[in-house]
Parts: structure tokens; C-alpha cells; sequence
């Protein structure tokens, strides 16, 4: 296809190696290289250290906050800073954490290599996409020493008509966000439907390719509602013209409508890519098969196209009609059938399975089981008559913590160290990063399971000062708070510490079967040396654990011929099945495969070689 | 171990994992018999003495301690009309726990029992299974429908007032709250009788708030220029705390709070007291035969419109300027310029508050009370001001 050649002319070719560490290169010109990248690779590590950067600050108020409560009454500062940190904590991680978190970063560095695609489809589009998000990033950070936010991140009118804070400046930033969040949709929906290779159909895909899918489905189609409600707000602001103010005849709970339009499929936006991740590391971890393949795959989509339907249930008390509730809570159940299937599909892959503690398989099995509280409990908030009573109340906010940050964030944490020894070339040392995990587990229950009962004991959301009776349950969140922060804080510096203390990462360190695996580590410039071989997606028969963290493919399956349709002959590497039984033999084959050396740079983009 | 009874032994964990659910449902379900020891009435107790003896019985009410301790799950339950949620809540609480163990506890087994070991290799096991699969597709299916069908029920019982119902009107504004009786006075506290159906007629004057009454389980969000509504049945007399649960800016977390100006410290919040049988009726009865001079009616209005929440009478500044000896200065402008503080500017400050609005205070942060005060009224908080000297 023609863009072969295009790729070769826009591509950063001068470049041999992604990461370009070591390429001899002046700093300046380095930099500029990877500031006007088009590799994707080179642009989902920019947006990697972005969000990190950003779950720092948002870390940083979410224990601020935590700390304020420490205490009835003040603890550490008044009321408005109090309201100004909940309001950052939240728009920080919702905006510049979650939503961008999986898709754009990981998603973006690991989803071209998944399908053996040398980039997205859209590179330019793709820098547009992460330079939107600086933008905005920096002026939703910027609205700080401007007297910072203080409206929630929900931004309910009329409050955030009357607040005397930077509601523009946030807004605008908002705006901007949402459209790096549309590039970015765009671009995986193209690069899903276009870049696949031959003999890769759509039930060969692996999971996480369905889900980033199912989510940019949403980022492209909800996104630009969010943009509009915005806008209106914006305008409504500054020249007063009466759509959301109730004193010039508008309508607040419009707003309240046309935001959660958006933002709860937002919520899906969040949590659809930390199931696909989750689906792939618990079928490899496990050694098995993922457990009903098509119904994670199809469920993704659904949950995808039923978030539209069920926004009013985040207003049950806000005034809407009585048949509006009736309705939304009816579909608000029909979100959790889904969701409760994907959890069994999850616990039965475990079954019968050779299951690997590593670190990624402990944040999963934590993400297992804080998923599970974080579905559970929205039964009670989709309940019409006990939402009365905890509606606001800290029950909601522990149950979206349990979602969006006990789900969400620890499937982030566990992907990142899946893939970090694909895209950095580096292992991480595993003992720190496991009691991290552990860390992290322990400290968001201790955090967020008190809140709970905080809640159903009637302590309402967005508190600075409370009643006494609730002290103590407030102290055991803010230690759990401490915990969590820091084993984050240790898991992220352990990553980073890899990249002086790493040992090398070999092709396959955790025998995945997905085509990133066949791909050096961390990949060459346009991804492969050798255009990749599908196998059978999630079938572990083949590969064998030559030594720690290193597999590789030996033997060809003799036993099932059929499934061998799929492959390419002439470019499988077979091994003598003798070499199989000699695993306990350091490997024959040479460690510099895996190093990607300048002879790595002769590469051609692969998918275009199956014609 | 692994037994070659290949029907019986995945059968078996999944057994032990239902037992193990049920008990530990039960177990948590249980807590609901355990009552929860909460003693609290520290800072009302320390507020209590400083409180001048002459207040009325009902303020008196009101200056109790709270006290609404129930369960470990819940404060006591004093709504008529919602009964029922606290059912569904136990009950779903009781099915999540159950679920929620089983599936841990299959995690736990699997992770345990087919852990990596030397020797050990996952054994081929079907990748998907049909009865099982429809089995936990119907099921959940089914539940939901149930958990739907009740929790509809239970809501519109609870959003639907009876035809008779002790009606008071409802105005929150930022940062506090004003009951309207049918005797046409205005309190800052929200007082009812027990045992008869109320209903709240709400509405408020600048933002979102809601109105939140955690032993009465209820709540409903208060929108500016629109009335909703809430209604209840309180069955037990107390004196309980009155939440906004809405964010609503600055002192949100305090709505209706007081300050006390001997003690030169914020009291309690706005309380919700219900009255044993006759008190409201009293209630009703001594509050709308009135008759102060207007110095002191003006100094009841500073407390019951929430000026106090934003206007010290010590000269400390909060949200707004203080009003101790102002009156009769020359108020400095935003605009620039000065104008002498006398009873034409109160008078303007309290129907249109921007007009001549003073540096270093936001100018939208006060409600206009256009509407909302008598004339009597007016020259009540007119004389209250000007005796501050």
C-alpha cells in the first residue's frame, strides 16, 4: 500500500532507536527529535510522563484533602483552599490521569506493536492529540496561582456562574482536552479497522485491541457533547445569555444533564481500557486460554453503547421526573449484567491455570476483587429509594473510587509494569514493585472502605468540616491515603529506577502471545526487525520459560494442524521439539537478539508484507 | 489431590465458596443488631453553658445535643416514609456480601491451588462453557430485576406526599437556611411535629443546595427559582442534625452554622427538632405573636436570614464586612469614592446588594432580600445596625 512509502518519508528516520538514548546525537537535536516525533511510541511516552507528572499533583491534593480531614474543623487550611484542593484533585485525575491514562499512553505505545501495525494510523493527528493535551494540561494547572478552581470538577451551574474563580480559563482547558481525547479515539478506531494484518480477523484481535476500540467508540461520539456543554457554560459566563442561570430564565439542571451526556460514558471511557488490560495479564499469568473471549470482547462494546443510556442516574435527586428515574435506574441495572459476566469470565480463566505471582498478576488479582466492591456497591446507588439516602453522600464517593481509581488506576499500575520491560528494554526489581502492589491494594482498602460506612452513616461529600462522630473512620481513610500515595510513589520510582538499574529485558518476558512480544524490547523504530508471525491469541501450548522472565517459542503444535491456518509457513521459526525437554539449559540462542544494536535500523513496516 | 473425579472437582470449590459467602453475609448482616455507642455531645456541651439562660423552650430544643446513634451501619431511622430503604439496603448489603466472598474466595483457592510450582502446568480446561455461562448471565439478570422492581417501589412511596401534610417553605441560600411556618415566621432551625406527615416546600435563592436529613434518609436538591419537594413522617422526638448536601461554595460544609458572639466562636449547625406531640403547635403558637421593639427583632432577623454567616457584630471581617460601628461612617466604594453608611444605604444594600458594593468583597456573594422583608423588618435590622456602635 502507498503508505509505505509516505511512512518512510515523514517518519523520523534518522532515528534508529525509539527511546534514541544512546544515538550519538547533540542534546538539542535529541530533544527536537522528540518533540516533533511522529512515532507513536516516542508521543505515548510523552504523554506517559505527563500523566505521571499529573497523578503526582493530583496525589498531592488527594492527600492534602485527606489530611484537612483529619480533623473536624480545620486541620490545615479554610474553607476555600479545601474547596479548591477537592476541586483540582478531581479535575486533574478525571481529565489528565484516567482519561488519557490507558488509551493514549499505554494504549498508544503498545496497541501499533499489538497489531504488528508499525505506527497509528494517523501520526500527525497523533502529535496534535498529545500537544492538545499539554495545552490544556497547563492551563488547567495554570488556573491555580490564578485563585485555582473552586467548583468541583462537576462544574454544576449556577455555582460555577457566580464563583469568582477561574471558571473560563478550566473550561477552555476542558474544551481542549476533550479534543486530544477525540484525536486520539479517531486515530485507534483507524489504525483497529485499517491496520490489522492479514490473517489477524477481528476474534484474533486481543482483548485489549477490543477495548481501546469499545472506548474510542465513546471518546469519539460522547467527547464532543462535553465540548458543547462547555462551550455553553463559557458563554453563559460571560455574556449572561440565560441558558443554564436561573435568574435570566435558564435552566442548572440542563447542565447537569448535558454534562453527565458526557461524563458518564466518561466513566466507561475510564474503565473499558482496564478491563482489556486486565483481560490480557490474567489469560497470560494464568497460562490458560482467556475464559469467553467473545463475550469480553463483545460486552466491552456493549458496555460501550449502553453508557449512553444511563446518565440520569447521577441526578436522582435533582429534581428530574419520576418516570426519568424509574427509566434510568431500569438501564442503570442493565450496565451491571455485563460487568458481573466479565468478573466470572476473569475468575474461571484462573481455573486449572499455572498462575505466576508477578507483579502485573497482583495488581490484576487486586483489581479482581476491588472491582468486584466497586460493581457490588453500585447496586445499592442504582437502588432509587436507598440512592435517596446515600445520594452525595461518602457511600458515592467510595464507590467511584472503587471504580475509577481502585479499577482504573491499579489496572494502569499493572499494565505499565506488563509492558514496561516491552517499551523501555528494562526489567524493574520485582521485590520492590510486588510490595508496592501489595501497598497499594492494602492502602486503597484502608482509604476508601471506611468511607462507605462514613457514608451510609450520612456524612455528606465535599465536606470541609464534619461531626464528631465521624472522626475516626476519617482518620483510618487518611492513613490508608498515606499508604496508598506512597507505595504508588515507591512503585513509580522503582519503574524509573530501572533505566539505571534494570537489567535487559528480553523479546518475551512474560510469554505473552500478542504480536508486542515477537517485537524487540524496547521496539525498533518501526516496531519489528521482521514482520511478526500470528499465533493463536491466548494459547500458551508453544511457549516455554528457557530461564527466568524469558520465553520463547519452541515447539510447533503438532497436536491441533488446523489451528496452524493462520500462520505464515515459510517465516515460523521452528526448533527441534529435543530442545524442549532441555529447558533447564541457559538458551542457545544469542542474547544480543534482543538488544535493539544500530543493525536494527534497516527495518521495514511489516503489516504491508502479507499481500 | 487432583482427583480423577473430573465432574465432581470443580463442583466442589464452588460449593465451599456459596457456604462461605452465606456465612460471612450473615455474619455482616449481623451487624445491624450491634448498636453503636456514640457519645458526642462534646462541643454542643461546651457551647451549652455560654448560651444565655433567656432563650425560648424551642430554641433551648434546638441547642440539645444531638443525638442519633443507631447501628453500624446507619444513624437511627426516624422516617415513617422510608422504612422500606433501609430493608433494601440490608439486603442488598447481605447479597454483595455474598457475592462478593464467593468470588473472593475462588480467587484466593485458584490462586493457591493452581500457583506456579516445579511440576506443576495449567491443565487444558474449556474456554468457554455454555450452562455455565447462561447460568451467570440469568442470574444477575434476574436479581437486578428484583433489586429494580423493589427499589421503585420503595421510591415512590417516598416521593409521594399524603394530601394532608403539615406544609413549611423552604429558602436555602449560601450559607444558610429559612424555614417558613404557616404562622408566617421565619426560623433558622427546621422545626416539625412528630408523628404527622410533612412536606417541604423548597426553593432557594442563589445555588444549588439540597436538603439532607440523614435519620430521616431523604434528600432532594434545592434549585433556584423552582420549587421542589420533600416529605416525611418523623416518628421519634430528638433534636437531629440538617445536612446540605449539594456543594454550594465556601461554607458549605456549615450551612446554617451560628456564631456566638460572647464566646466569639461558631456554634452548631442548623438542626432539625422534632417537637413531642403538642410542641409544634405551641411552637407555632409563640412564635407568630411577636411583638419586639425593633432593635431586638432586627438582632433575631441577624441570626434567622443567615446574615451572620457573612456579617461579624464584632468587627471581624468574614465573607462581608463587619456591621459593628459602621453606621453613620463613610463606606468606601468599589467604584471609588465614598458614601456615608445611613439607613437608605442598609436599606439599598439589602434589596440590590451590588449597587454600591465595597472593595475586597465579592459583590455577587449576597442574596438580594428584595421581597423578602417586611417594612418592619427593614427598620428592625436598620435599628439592630446602628445599635452596634
Amino acid at each position: 500500500m502507498a503508505t509505505t512509502q509516505t511512512k518512510h518519508q515523514d517518519g523520523p528516520e534518522n532515528e534508529p532507536d525509539f527511546l534514541s538514548i544512546h544515538d550519538g546525537k547533540p542534546l538539542g537535536q535529541r530533544i527536537v527529535g522528540w518533540l516533533t516525533t511522529l512515532d507513536h511510541k516516542r508521543i505515548g511516552m510523552m504523554y506517559l510522563y505527563g500523566i505521571l507528572i499529573s497523578l503526582i499533583v493530583g496525589g498531592v491534593f488527594a492527600l492534602l484533602v485527606r489530611t484537612e480531614l483529619w480533623s473536624t474543623g480545620k486541620t490545615l487550611v479554610e474553607q476555600n483552599t479545601y474547596n479548591k484542593f477537592f476541586t483540582l484533585h478531581g479535575a486533574v485525575m478525571v481529565f489528565l490521569v484516567i482519561i488519557p491514562g490507558l488509551p493514549a499512553a499505554l494504549g498508544n505505545i503498545i496497541l501499533p506493536v499489538q497489531l504488528g501495525a508499525p505506527d497509528v494510523a494517523f501520526p500527525r493527528l497523533n502529535l496534535a492529540s498529545f500537544y492538545l493535551w499539554l495545552i490544556g494540561a497547563l492551563m488547567l494547572v495554570i488556573a491555580i496561582p490564578f485563585g485555582g478552581l473552586d467548583t468541583g470538577w462537576t462544574l454544576y451551574t449556577p455555582y460555577s456562574l457566580k464563583t469568582q474563580t477561574p471558571v473560563l480559563v478550566a473550561v477552555l482547558a476542558v474544551f481542549i482536552l476533550g479534543f486530544s481525547s477525540i484525536f486520539t479515539g479517531l486515530n485507534m478506531l483507524v489504525t483497529i479497522h485499517k491496520f490489522r494484518p492479514q490473517g489477524m480477523g477481528w476474534f484474533q484481535l486481543p482483548l485489549n485491541a477490543w477495548a481501546i476500540y469499545a472506548t474510542a467508540i465513546m471518546q469519539v461520539l460522547a467527547t464532543p457533547v462535553l465540548g458543547i456543554t462547555v462551550g455553553l457554560l463559557a458563554v453563559e459566563r460571560f455574556a449572561h445569555i440565560g441558558i443554564f442561570n436561573p435568574q435570566l430564565g435558564g435552566d442548572p439542571v440542563l447542565f447537569q444533564h448535558f454534562f453527565w451526556f458526557y461524563s458518564h460514558p466518561a466513566v466507561y471511557i475510564m474503565i473499558i481500557p482496564a478491563m482489556g488490560v486486565i483481560s490480557e495479564m490474567i489469560s497470560v499469568f494464568s497460562r490458560k486460554p482467556i475464559f469467553g473471549y467473545r463475550f469480553i470482547a463483545y460486552s466491552s462494546v456493549s458496555l460501550a453503547l449502553l453508557s449512553f443510556l444511563v446518565w440520569g442516574h447521577h441526578m436522582f435527586v435533582s429534581g428530574q421526573s419520576r418516570l426519568a428515574n424509574m427509566v434510568f435506574s431500569a438501564l442503570t441495572f442493565s450496565v451491571g449484567i455485563p460487568s458481573a459476566i466479565k468478573v466470572f469470565n476473569w475468575v474461571s480463566t484462573l481455573y486449572k491455570g499455572d498462575i505466576r505471582l508477578k507483579t502485573p498478576m497482583i495488581y490484576v488479582l487486586a483489581f479482581l476483587l476491588i472491582f468486584t466492591i466497586g460493581g457490588l456497591t453500585g447496586l445499592f446507588l442504582g437502588i432509587l429509594s436507598v440512592d435517596v439516602h446515600l445520594h452525595d453522600t461518602y457511600f458515592v464517593v467510595a464507590h467511584f473510587h472503587y471504580v475509577m481509581m481502585g479499577s482504573t488506576l491499579v489496572a494502569f499500575l499493572a499494565a505499565l509494569h506488563y509492558w514496561w520491560p516491552k517499551f523501555t528494554g528494562r526489567m524493574y526489581t520485582e521485590s520492590i514493585a510486588r510490595m508496592c502492589a501489595i501497598g497499594v491494594f492494602f492502602g486503597f482498602n484502608a482509604t476508601f472502605l471506611p468511607q462507605f460506612i462514613l457514608g451510609s452513616r450520612g456524612m455528606p461529600r465535599r465536606y470541609w468540616d464534619y461531626d464528631p462522630q465521624y472522626t475516626t473512620l476519617h482518620q483510618i481513610s487518611t492513613i490508608g491515603a498515606f499508604v496508598l500515595g506512597i507505595s504508588m510513589f515507591v512503585a513509580v520510582i522503582n519503574l524509573i529506577m530501572s533505566w539505571w538499574n534494570g537489567k535487559r529485558a528480553p523479546r518475551n518476558p512474560w510469554g505473552g502471545t500478542s504480536l508486542e512480544w515477537q517485537a524487540p524490547s524496547p521496539p525498533t523504530l518501526y516496531n519489528f526487525e521482521k514482520p511478526p508471525v500470528i499465533h493463536e491469541i491466548y494459547n500458551y501450548d508453544d511457549l516455554v520459560e528457557v530461564e527466568e522472565d524469558r520465553w520463547e517459542r519452541r515447539a510447533p503444535i503438532a497436536v491441533e494442524p488446523s489451528k496452524l491456518k493462520v500462520e505464515d509457513a515459510h517465516t515460523r521459526e521452528t526448533v527441534p521439539v529435543e530442545k524442549v525437554e532441555a529447558t533447564a539449559a541457559p538458551s542457545s540462542s544469542a542474547p544480543g537478539d534482543d538488544e535493539p544494536g544500530p543493525t536494527a535500523t534497516a527495518v521495514e513496516p511489516s503489516s504491508e508484507d502479507d499481500k | 489431590m487432583t482427583s480423577p473425579r473430573k465432574h465432581r472437582s470443580p463442583l466442589r470449590p464452588i460449593v465451599v465458596a456459596l457456604f462461605t459467602a452465606a456465612l460471612s453475609s450473615a455474619v455482616v448482616v449481623g451487624l445491624f443488631g450491634v448498636p453503636r455507642a456514640t457519645a458526642q455531645p462534646a462541643p454542643a456541651a461546651a457551647a451549652a453553658p455560654a448560651a444565655p439562660a433567656g432563650l425560648p423552650w424551642y430554641e433551648e430544643l434546638a441547642n440539645k445535643p444531638i443525638e442519633e446513634s443507631g447501628n453500624f451501619w446507619f444513624p437511627k431511622a426516624v422516617n415513617k416514609a422510608t422504612d422500606s430503604s433501609d430493608m433494601m439496603f440490608i439486603a442488598v448489603l447481605a447479597l454483595s456480601i455474598f457475592f462478593f466472598s464467593a468470588i473472593t474466595f475462588l480467587v484466593i483457592y485458584f490462586v493457591w491451588k493452581y500457583r506456579h510450582r516445579p511440576g506443576h502446568k495449567a491443565e487444558p480446561s474449556p474456554a468457554h462453557h455454555d450452562v455455565m455461562e447462561i447460568t451467570w448471565t440469568i442470574l444477575p439478570t434476574i436479581i437486578v430485576v428484583f433489586l429494580f422492581y423493589y427499589g421503585w417501589r420503595s421510591y415512590i412511596h417516598i416521593v409521594t406526599p399524603p394530601q394532608k401534610a403539615v406544609e413549611v417553605n423552604v429558602r436555602a441560600k449560601q450559607w444558610s437556611w429559612s424555614f417558613t411556618h404557616s404562622n408566617g415566621y421565619s426560623d433558622s432551625d427546621l422545626h416539625v411535629p412528630v408523628d404527622t406527615p410533612v412536606r417541604l416546600v423548597m426553593t432557594s435563592d442563589d445555588v444549588l443546595h439540597a436538603f439532607y436529613v440523614p435519620v430521616l434518609r431523604t434528600k432532594q436538591d434545592i434549585i433556584p427559582r423552582r420549587y421542589t419537594y420533600v416529605w416525611f413522617q418523623a416518628t421519634k422526638p430528638g433534636t437531629y442534625s440538617l445536612h446540605c448536601a449539594e456543594y454550594c461554595g465556601t461554607d458549605h460544609s456549615q450551612m446554617g452554622r451560628k456564631y456566638d458572639d460572647k464566646t466569639k466562636s461558631w456554634g452548631r449547625r442548623a438542626v432539625i427538632v422534632v417537637h413531642e406531640k403538642g410542641g409544634y403547635e405551641r411552637y407555632l403558637a409563640e412564635t407568630g405573636a411577636s411583638n419586639d421593639p425593633p432593635e431586638v427583632l432586627g438582632r433575631k432577623l441577624y441570626d434567622k436570614k443567615g446574615c451572620t454567616s457573612c456579617h461579624s457584630v464584632d468587627g471581624s471581617t468574614r465573607v462581608g464586612p463587619s456591621f459593628k460601628g459602621t453606621f453613620g461612617q463613610p463606606v468606601p466604594l468599589q467604584s471609588g469614592g465614598t458614601v456615608p453608611m445611613d439607613e437608605n444605604y442598609i436599606r439599598e444594600s439589602l434589596m440590590v446588594p451590588s449597587a454600591k458594593a465595597r472593595p475586597g468583597f465579592p459583590a455577587t456573594a449576597m442574596p438580594s432580600f428584595s421581597g423578602q422583608l417586611k417594612e418592619k423588618e427593614i427598620e428592625g435590622l436598620i435599628a439592630f445596625i446602628k445599635s452596634l456602635q
